[in-house]
């Protein structure tokens, strides 16, 4: 299957902590989904990208997640945690070999920080580095966690840009965030979780 | 060969009086040890005065099934050390059975393997032989499994956020794991590299004087030291390679993913 352009289906996705949750997500749109601290929105991502046990089914176009090998299928569909880990001391060990990674920096606005260290970055850079090393593998589907709590305004801007690109790419986009504004500018549909499961927004405000 | 000096009871109390004279350095000084310190030399004159009694018994009876009981008893303690020596343990069952099946599969290997090919004692399984052999072994493997084991299971726990950014770049569990395995099996490697370069230099080993004292040719002793040596060092190695691998796999599943439900939290020891 190509990059992009493939509908991420969820079907009765559910652990014993949230669920069961019911979504498409069509091909270039982006659902943004908000909700109270401890609803379920980042285990719901983490079950997407089978990182806790979970059941139901999840499609990335015609591809079954539950029949490819998990680390095929996390390069497929990439998720960013609200908060990634590093496992070395240079910033370019996170990185696989490739000029995507440079024009992604580019874009994030840190052309240099493949010489840096990670221990001297600041939060707001951990935050565009940890999306621009999961954007380097070209993934078909993309789950962000929050992907901008602790940026600025241009930083913001500089990742939303970056976003629009991967959207008019025909990737399809789960954003959970807290920022109402960022949810309209980024979503073209907006889902609340409660308590594990997901409203649409119009329906969680009635 | 000189002779072989036996001591009497009295011998024992005497050479106690520098203890006796330490719990009374405590006391004066107000350092509040002499009750530790009596405590733990009462227990350990119990304890040897029994296994004294016990291993006089077992020698006597010649039995191959008695001396399997006793082995079975220095695995059954050694296992639960292992389990309470770590902070993190693996969940249920497995918190006890691994560390302890590593622990006696290699050791018991090392052990039949000197008895079978070096020392060859008739009957092969002679408890004056086999026993003190397999409690050598056995306890410096337990040493190393259970630094292995507390270094891995403490280290998933911190460095989680890493080893989970690696898998959902499409990582193996292998790869993720690999830095703190490494730094784990390192941690139950590190007594036993010590212990092998300090050996002769720093100190002379336990068993080595406890041979010299007793009347046997320094040379001889040393070939004891060197075997038992060798045979800890292969044994510890087996043990903590196998229990930290095996811990490794546990603690991530089929589905590339890291299990730290699988991780009971230590109530402390």
């Amino acid at each position: 299957m190509s990059r992009g352009a493939a509908m991420l289906e969820v079907i009765d996705l559910r652990t014993s902590l949230f669920g069961p949750v019911s979504l498409s997500v069509a091909a270039g749109e982006c659902v943004a989904i908000m909700g109270a601290s401890g609803s379920g929105k980042s285990l719901f991502l983490r079950a997407l990208a089978d990182l806790d046990p979970n059941e139901g089914r999840v499609l990335l176009g015609d591809e079954d997640r539950d029949a490819m090998p998990a680390d095929r299928w996390r390069r497929k569909v990439a998720m960013v945690p609200a908060e990634s880990g590093w496992w070395s001391d240079r910033v370019a060990d996170h990185f696989e070999p490739g000029a995507v990674a440079g024009v992604l920096l580019e874009a994030f606005g840190l052309p240099d920080a493949m010489a840096w260290e990670v221990s001297r970055l600041s939060s707001g850079e951990r935050h565009r580095l940890a999306l621009a090393r999961a954007l380097a593998l070209k993934p078909a589907a993309i789950l962000l966690d929050e992907p901008t709590a602790t940026l600025d305004e241009a930083a913001t801007a500089q990742v939303e840009a970056v976003l629009r690109d991967e959207l008019a790419r025909g990737v399809p986009v789960v954003l959970v965030t807290h920022d109402p504004a960022q949810a309209k500018r980024m979503g073209s549909r907006l889902l609340t979780m409660e308590r594990g499961r997901l409203h649409a927004r119009a329906e969680a405000r009635a | 060969m000189s002779g072989y000096i036996a001591l009497s009871y009295w011998d024992i109390v005497l050479a106690a009086v520098f203890l006796v004279l330490n719990a009374g350095l405590s006391l004066a000084l107000r350092l509040d040890l002499e009750r530790q310190l009596l405590i733990a030399a009462g227990r350990m004159v119990v304890q040897l005065l029994m296994v004294g009694l016990i291993l006089k018994a077992v020698f006597a009876a010649a039995s191959p099934w008695i001396t399997l009981l006793v082995a079975l008893v220095m695995v059954g303690f050694a296992g639960h050390e292992i389990r309470a020596r770590q902070e993190r343990r693996l969940a249920g069952p497995w918190g006890y059975a691994l560390g302890a099946g590593a622990m006696t599969l290699a050791g018991t290997i090392v052990t039949a393997f000197a008895l079978a090919s070096q020392i060859q004692p008739t009957p092969w399984w002679s408890p004056q032989f086999a026993l003190p052999l397999f409690g050598m072994v056995l306890g410096n493997t337990m040493t190393g499994v259970s630094l292995g084991l507390d270094a891995l299971h403490g280290m998933v726990g911190r460095e989680r956020r890493a080893i989970e950014a690696q898998l959902l770049l499409g990582h193996t569990r292998l790869a993720a794991l690999l830095p703190v395995v490494r730094r784990a099996l390192r941690s139950g490697f590190t007594p036993i590299i010590n212990a092998m370069a300090a050996t002769g230099v720093v100190s002379l080993p336990g068993m080595m004087t406890g041979q010299i004292l007793s009347g046997v040719d320094p040379q001889e002793a040393v070939k004891y030291q060197l075997l038992i040596m060798f045979l800890i060092g292969g044994a510890t190695g087996l043990g903590v390679l196998g229990a930290v691998i095996a811990s490794a796999r546990r603690l991530t599943d089929h589905r590339q993913r890291l299990r730290l439900d699988r991780l009971a939290p230590a109530p402390g020891r």
